[in-house]
């Protein structure tokens, strides 16, 4: 078995295979599932694993399935998937025993989790993903699958977030479709490959490509929630946190914002988009959506709908770094992809625990909150305080490359105050949290208390995933120059896609 | 062994005598015949894969005087995807009638429809085509009035009136073939036909007869009331298989015997009406209260969709690019004909446990039924084109095609039909979702409910990943002698 | 009607006769079928329709004076009459219980 040709493939079925599983067992089979479920994670942590070492070692993997003549499905291992893969595949671990934590008791456990392994699936998929048909195919399986996820209490609020969700995600499909297909007309089915295949195309086609771009930004900023796309965000926050969880920090969010890298990077190449004068309005996209997000999270009292917000404005920085010609500012973007992933998830796992332990939904219920719950709050913190990009936490990390990358490229007259307007609106919405949660007296008692204090802080299955993510947050850092970082990957990354 | 391609229609017809003869063993009857002749359809087809169209004439009489029966690749495809379906529903129609009087009315004329379809996807001559077409309309209306209520056969009766227009005007454009050109064989008259007013008038006066049959906009008035009210196997076969006949003979027709006298503007005519049908059939499945009428109006969209493809062809070049969006075509009418059979099958199952099939109150039901949700799911990714079906494959090659012609205004069309049919498909399944706990068994009973899911697994995922052989197979058909293909 | 004559002229008159009349049916009958207000009448009209095409299918059958008449054109007359008579057997059955269930309510 020539595994160069299948590991690609066998990454994405270890998520497919147990999770058609689960649909079929009975409600009841709780140790059955788990044990799915945790075969599933770490099979395709262990897969991941060796192809992060063959690729090093330089294998090429690549699996490819004809669908249609001249269309090829089409999995591939580069710098950027691997980046992509091992993100989803760590946090969809802890996700998973968070959830097993989270929905202990709830009805429907094994459609959820069914679901939950066909949404991996569907993103280590796109991760994956070597062409833009693959792209586009396992970009909308990602809305089915997580459809049924964001519906899943069944309530009318939730059906009804479900719809708004579904209504933006399958116009925004529709349109990257549209791109696509126009794309191939003229160019042939687009193969990722860096530096960008559409250079040599003659300039009579310019003013399509234009187009073609437009549309294929809108379609991928609907998911990313690029200003003025973003409205289901908020609305998806009727989910279960472990959802919301996934969909901010791995799945659905960073889907659209990993494309956008893509089309730029491996479709265009970032030179001829330059050319084109395409990166300048998505850098104007990418500002707006930073500023405007930072500017709704202040006034939002749902802690949710805060980090919701919070994350609209987050995700852009990756759309910026990639507007921003220069390979430090690339830095910046790529990296982003997994540090805001770390942090946001934190984020959620957290208000998650406090809405599960003790019913607080809203930040003005939160006083006091870190003298019963250190450990969560404590996580809270370290990702409050990298979104905010206090050093040494990787957000840090992020911003700071923004910034040197803007200024090598001489555009940092106006990147450089966003920037700093967006850190201080984060300290604006965050920091009274953190006050707040550890500094004020709680104000009585709690909402709820399904999980009483005599059982510790909260259940080990909800405590043990946000303090991982953030020691991790912490750590990619603390030890952003050591090998295997993600700043590592980054730097490859730009430094494959700039020719240096 | 050419004589697979007789068993396909001497199966069924002994069948159907058999099972008026002895009708309390209809049931048995049907199914054991259904397979046998699955086998059949499935042996031409592999017969065609690897040896290329067949030619067979039946008791060795010549054609033009005798009955030929053709299979190309185009013939076999569908004859495979006909009999498939025709198989679910034969068992998924084991366990749903409760009467015996219309149980045992149901299986000859059911094999009958069967035998007329199956001829008629292999039928080489224009007459031929006549016969088979009035059987499978006669047997197709006695079996949408079978249950004898007052709306399906009120609705029965409107579609066989329509039928016979359309028979009658198809035969007056028969007569005119055989005025000009002295022959009904397929073959021959292809070699003869030339763009004069006889091959023109001709070839209006057969399309209109069989648009009437295809239901293409607007002359689709009849099928939403037949199709809503027929039993639930009969409507499966009604949707996804009587009205696919009707446009294979239109693509048969217009791209092979009247290639040299069709026009771009009457193909344009055809994709015009195509897209009202998306559209319009769209709109009114989303507004459909009842989930069968929506399933119904959704046939009338998606062949609106089969039709857009004829400006496209006319404005391909003979080439790769043709033969893709040909490919493209076939894959959507293949992918149709599974999921809409799966979903009518569904919906069967549905309306049994509800004792109704309206939309807004089904949701007990349908958590309760998660088989079935699953397949109506299923059902919908195919209808609305989503990957990984194979309809999503159908319609970028559909896109490919508009705007490699340049032919842009085809393309909103696709796409609002697209959200369209994503809107009416999650109406059905926002109510698969609700608060209380959920049953215990996932397949409640395994007659009713695999055979849909079965169908509905094969338009989303066999159809939409295994699907490359099918152009190998279609351009392997192409641009032989005999009546074999596409001349692409 | 035919005179035999050595002149070919009036015989394909008659033949043409046939066909006009054929096709004087199908318009007629066509016409009938679209504007009919009852069922009943919509499939006499229908059956008009038949004829006329019937009619016309049996013209062309005429091959030339002393000639054998060509039998396809006639197997296909048969063929029609039999569906059309079937067809109409059916509207009709149909038609009665539509007829019985209205009584009933």
């Amino acid at each position: 078995m020539n595994l160069d040709h299948w590991l690609p493939g066998l990454i994405v079925l270890s998520s497919l295979l147990p999770g058609a599983v689960i649909f079929l067992l009975h409600e009841g089979s709780h140790r059955l599932r788990t044990a799915l479920n945790l075969a599933g994670a770490l099979s395709k942590l262990l897969l991941v694993m060796v192809m992060i070492w063959g690729v090093f070692h330089g294998h090429v993997y690549e699996t490819r399935w004809a669908l249609a003549p001249g269309l090829d499905l089409v999995l591939r291992a580069d710098a950027l998937s691997v980046l992509f893969v091992t993100l989803s595949t760590v946090l969809w671990l802890l996700t998973t025993i968070y959830a097993i934590g989270y929905l202990e008791g709830s009805p429907h456990r094994s459609r959820f989790f069914g679901f939950f392994s066909l949404c991996v699936t569907a993103t280590v998929g796109l991760a994956l993903a070597g062409n833009l048909l693959t792209f586009v195919i396992f970009y909308e399986a990602l809305t089915l699958t997580t459809y049924p996820l964001v519906a899943h209490r069944g309530t009318p609020e939730a059906i009804h977030g479900a719809r708004v969700y579904l209504t933006y995600t399958l116009s925004g499909g529709v349109l990257l479709l549209l791109g696509a297909v126009w794309l191939s007309t003229l160019a042939g089915p687009p193969e990722f490959v860096q530096g960008g295949v559409l250079s040599d195309l003659p300039a009579d086609l310019h003013g399509q490509l234009r187009w073609i771009f437009l549309l294929l930004i809108a379609g991928l900023g609907v998911k990313a929630a690029l200003v003025p796309l973003h409205g289901w965000l908020p609305q998806a926050m009727v989910a279960p946190a472990p959802v919301s969880a996934l969909l901010h920090a791995v799945a659905v969010v960073k889907a659209g914002a990993f494309g956008i890298v893509r089309v730029v990077y491996d479709v265009y190449g970032v030179a001829f988009a330059d050319r084109l004068g395409l990166l300048d309005g998505l850098a104007a996209a990418a500002a707006v959506t930073i500023l405007y997000g930072s500017l709704r999270a202040l006034t939002q009292d749902s802690l949710k709908k805060r980090l919701a917000y919070s994350t609209v404005s987050q995700v852009s920085y990756i759309a910026l770094g990639t507007a921003v010609l220069g390979p430090l500012a690339t830095i910046g973007g790529v990296v982003h992809l997994v540090h805001q992933g770390l942090m946001k998830i934190t984020l959620f796992f957290a208000a998650g625990n406090y809405a599960e332990t003790l019913g607080v939904h809203k930040v003005s219920e939160m006083d006091g909150i870190g003298r019963r719950m250190p450990g969560t709050t404590l996580a809270f913190t370290v990702g409050a305080l990298g979104m905010i990009g206090v050093p040494p936490i990787a957000g840090f990390v992020t911003k700071w490359y923004l910034a040197i990358g803007a200024l090598a490229a001489g555009q940092g007259a106006w990147v450089l105050p966003v920037l700093v307007a967006s850190s201080l609106l984060n300290a604006a919405y965050f920091l009274p949290i953190l006050y707040r949660a550890w500094f004020r007296a709680p104000a009585g008692l709690w909402p709820q208390e399904p999980i009483p204090a005599t059982r510790g802080e909260t259940l080990a299955a909800l405590l043990w995933p946000p303090l991982t993510t953030a020691a991790l947050a912490l750590a990619a850092g603390l030890f952003a120059a050591a090998p295997y970082s993600p700043l590592e990957w980054a730097q490859l990354i730009a430094r494959r896609e700039y020719g240096l | 062994m050419t004589e697979a391609v007789v068993w396909t229609v001497a199966l069924p017809l002994g069948g159907a005598l058999v099972a008026a003869l002895a009708p309390r063993h209809g049931a048995q009857v049907g199914v054991a015949i259904g397979v046998a002749t699955l086998a059949a359809a499935v042996a031409v087809l592999v017969q065609v894969a690897s040896g290329g169209p067949l030619r067979y004439a039946v008791g060795g009489w010549t054609p033009g005087l005798g009955i030929a029966l053709h299979a190309d690749a185009l013939a076999a495809l569908l004859l495979g995807m006909a009999n498939l379906v025709a198989l679910a529903a034969s068992v998924y129609a084991t366990a749903y009638f409760t009467q015996a009087a219309v149980r045992e009315r149901f299986w000859s004329l059911w094999l009958l429809l069967w035998t007329a379809l199956n001829a008629l996807f292999l039928a080489g001559d224009l007459f031929n085509i006549y016969v088979t077409l009035e059987l499978m309309g006669l047997a197709a209306v006695a079996l949408a009035a079978l249950g004898g209520q007052r709306p399906a056969v009120a609705a029965a009766q409107r579609y066989l009136v329509v039928g016979m227009l359309g028979s009658m005007v198809y035969l007056g454009g028969v007569a005119l073939v055989y005025a000009a050109y002295g022959t009904l064989d397929l073959v021959a008259v292809s070699t003869r036909i030339a763009p004069e007013p006889a091959a023109w008038t001709a070839m209006a006066l057969m399309t209109v007869g069989l648009l009437l049959k295809a239901a293409l906009f607007p002359l689709h008035f009849w099928l939403p009331p037949t199709h809503a009210n027929a039993p639930a196997p009969v409507s499966a076969a009604l949707s996804a298989l009587v009205v696919k006949a009707a446009f294979y003979l239109v693509l048969r027709l217009w791209l092979d015997l009247f290639a040299p006298v069709t026009t771009p503007d009457s193909s344009r005519l055809l994709g015009v009406l195509g897209a009202a049908a998306v559209l319009w059939g769209s709109w009114q499945a989303l507004r459909a209260e009842r989930l069968k009428l929506m399933a119904a109006y959704s046939t009338v969209a998606q062949l609106g969709y089969l039709f857009l493809f004829f400006p496209l062809f006319a404005g391909l070049p003979e080439g790769s690019a043709r033969a893709a969006a040909f490919g493209g075509a076939v894959l959507l009418a293949l992918t149709h004909g599974c999921a809409k059979g799966a979903l009518f099958l569904a919906a069967g199952v549905l309306q049994r446990r509800a004792g109704h099939d309206r939309v807004r109150d089904l949701q007990g039901t349908a958590q309760g039924l998660p088989a079935t949700t699953f397949t109506i799911a299923l059902a919908g990714v195919a209808l609305i084109g989503l990957p990984p079906s194979g309809a999503f494959l159908g319609k970028w090659q559909l896109l490919t095609a508009a705007i490699a012609t340049g032919q842009w205004v085809w393309v909103p069309v696709v796409l609002a039909g697209s959200l369209l049919a994503a809107a009416y498909v999650f109406r059905v399944l926002g109510h698969a979702f609700g608060h209380a706990p959920g049953p215990g068994r996932r397949v409640t009973s395994v007659r009713e409910e695999l055979p849909a899911l079965a169908l509905a697994l094969i338009a989303t995922l066999v159809l939409g990943l295994g699907a490359a052989p099918l152009w190998t197979l279609l351009a392997a058909s192409a641009g032989s002698p005999a009546f074999g293909g596409a001349p692409f | 009607m035919a005179r035999h004559t050595g002149w070919t002229q009036p015989v394909i008159t008659t033949q043409l006769l046939y066909g006009l009349a054929g096709v004087a049916l199908l318009s007629l009958g066509l016409r009938g079928a679209l504007a009919a207000v009852s069922m009943l009448r919509r499939l006499l009209a229908l059956n008009l329709m038949g004829s006329g095409v019937f009619l016309m299918l049996v013209a062309l059958a005429y091959r030339g004076p002393g000639m054998p008449p060509d039998p396809v054109p006639h197997a296909l007359v048969l063929t029609g009459i039999v569906v059309a008579v079937s067809a109409t057997a059916l509207a009709l059955a149909l038609g009665r219980r539509l007829a019985e269930t209205r009584e009933g309510d």
